[in-house]
């Protein structure tokens, strides 16, 4: 069974809200059933913000998770949060360049990408969260590239659709990592 | 078919009013629902309609009256301590027979409470949130396609029965995205509306539309009338869903995004080898005791789930009537209930 659980944590700002988008969006032109669960009010201003993405071949029981088969991780305390909700084996991808911590289990795949770093050196620092996602994709087959990119076609205006060859790159490297 | 898109639930919300015929929105900002005001500010204008932000819940609910009283299509939203301030102008609205579309998302209480999501304002919305002898049509969505069938539905119960509608649904239905699909065209059902005060242009007599009736004679005439139509609603419009339930041991109600985890529930209930079903309301008021009458012979307990104290709890009780006995586990104040405190209490029942 196709059964893609994922949370994606970290600070307002950072794109986590827009990861967990785009993911369900372009699950949704794969042909799949998807629901998306951001958290929402002042922790989206400045403080903490997680989304839950669900992608799957069934009709989804519950958007909100209590597990998950991947988790992004973009701040400290989201690792502490939300690490023991990974099923087992279940992909943990950590932005190493701003987490320290390391996870505690020892039953899952965990894998780290210097995602804020690798994208400032890229020259735009808000495309970090494409890079996790081009990790997930290799690492869990969630959705394909190509859909991502029509994804980004469909979710961002028009004026911003000269970024996407540059998104696509970030993807890719995110992807080869 | 339609279009499929991926869209927020409030969103949908809206989008559906609009797609009903609903051109008149009046409302004033609270999280978790400020997106379908955002989104009627922004489609109103577009399709000739109305969008007006109150300076307050109390005006906006007048506006509503007005507006319900031309025999237009009129919906507000709010959520749950913006719908108590609302809950005068619903009785008036309720007492003069006026159809209108109320969205209550609510969130944690009592008070100014928090912003997360909460069931606990069921009671309000079923029980009569106002004063006098009123009911609304209560209808909880479970999914963001049922946010835009059942908002469709709302304005078409509301005219036929020309009374208050309310849209119950909580944060993370407001907040959550999902795949809808929209119909290329609505079932509008087109209600008698010759009681509308909407100009006679002195080719008739003209219409009033009133809660006051002063004679205690004539307000119980008038009473009477409305619980008689209560009496039918009762009757031809309850829904639910059955899931799982024709060999399930234990039945959950939940309704809401709440019977979304339930669902969850039931299938890892029966991978450990427990029939768990699920009986899932879908109108609140009228509640849907022929839903009970159904199952009622097959399981060895009802378990009611909940983001209340347990409020839901005692219609389910009303509708078992002491036959089987009624459990209850809950979360309140913004707390969501998770998978494996659900499964906790299915084993405790089961020891018992």
């Amino acid at each position: 069974m196709f059964l893609h659980e994922v949370i994606i944590a970290g600070f307002g700002g950072q794109g986590i809200l827009s990861a967990g988008r785009l993911i369900a969006y372009a699950g949704m032109l794969d042909g799949r059933e998807v629901s998306f669960l951001p958290s929402y009010g002042p922790e989206m201003r400045g403080g903490t913000a997680n989304c839950m993405v669900v992608v799957s071949d069934e009709p989804i029981a519950s958007p909100v998770l209590n597990s998950c088969t991947a988790l992004i991780v973009m701040n400290n305390p989201s690792l502490e949060k939300f690490e023991s909700y990974l099923k087992k084996d279940g992909v943990l991808i950590t932005d190493s360049s701003l987490v320290q911590k390391k996870p505690v289990r020892d039953d899952i795949r965990s894998f780290e990408l210097p995602a804020t770093l690798m994208a400032t050196d890229a020259g735009n620092k808000a495309f970090s969260n494409i890079y996790l996602i081009g990790k997930l994709i290799k690492e869990t087959g969630i959705i394909t590239p190509e859909s991502f990119e029509k994804a980004l076609y469909g979710v961002l205006s028009k004026s911003k659709h000269y970024l996407i060859p540059q998104e696509m790159e970030a993807l890719k490297a995110g992807m080869d990592y | 078919m339609g279009e499929r898109l991926l869209m927020k639930g409030n969103e949908v919300i809206a989008e559906a009013a609009i797609r009903a015929g609903c051109r008149h929105y009046f409302g004033y900002p609270i999280t978790p629902q400020t997106e379908i005001a955002h989104y009627m500010a922004k489609k109103m204008p577009k399709v000739g309609g109305v969008f007006l932000q109150a300076e307050s819940e109390v005006s906006a609910i007048n506006m509503v009256y007005g507006a319900a009283s031309t025999g237009k299509r009129v919906m507000t939203s709010s959520s749950s301590p913006g719908i108590s301030l609302k809950q005068e102008g619903i009785s008036y609205a309720s007492g003069a027979q006026l159809p209108a579309v109320i969205v209550n998302i609510m969130r944690g209480g009592p008070g100014l409470g928090g912003i997360q999501p909460s069931q606990s304002d069921y009671f309000q919305a079923t029980k009569g949130g106002g004063h006098g002898d009123y009911h609304l049509i209560v209808l909880a969505p479970s999914s963001v396609q049922e946010l835009y069938e059942l908002t469709v539905d709302a304005f078409n119960l509301a005219d036929q029965y020309r009374m208050v509608a309310m849209i119950l649904g909580d944060g993370v239905l407001g907040q959550m995205m999902e795949v809808v699909n929209f119909r290329d065209e609505e079932p509008i059902v087109k209600a008698d509306k010759s009681w509308a005060a909407s100009g006679h242009g002195m080719k008739r007599e003209h219409n009033t539309v009133t809660s006051i009736h002063l004679d205690p004679a004539v307000l119980e005439q008038w009473n009477i009338a409305l619980q008689d139509k209560y009496k039918t609603i009762s009757e031809k419009e309850q829904r639910f869903e059955l899931y799982k339930c024709d060999d399930a041991e234990i039945i959950i109600v939940a309704y809401g995004s709440v019977a979304r985890i339930a669902k969850n529930v039931v299938q890892v209930a029966r991978e450990e080898g427990i029939k768990v079903g699920l009986l899932r309301p879908i109108t609140l008021w009228p509640f849907p005791t022929k839903a009970f009458e159904q199952v009622i012979d097959k399981p060895n307990a009802f378990l009611t789930v909940e983001m209340s104290s347990g409020q839901m709890l005692e219609d389910v009780m009303l509708a078992v009537k002491g036959r089987k006995p009624v459990h209850f586990t809950g979360r309140m104040g913004g707390m969501i209930p998770k998978v494996d405190d659900i499964m906790a209490k299915i084993r405790e029942i089961r020891a018992d």
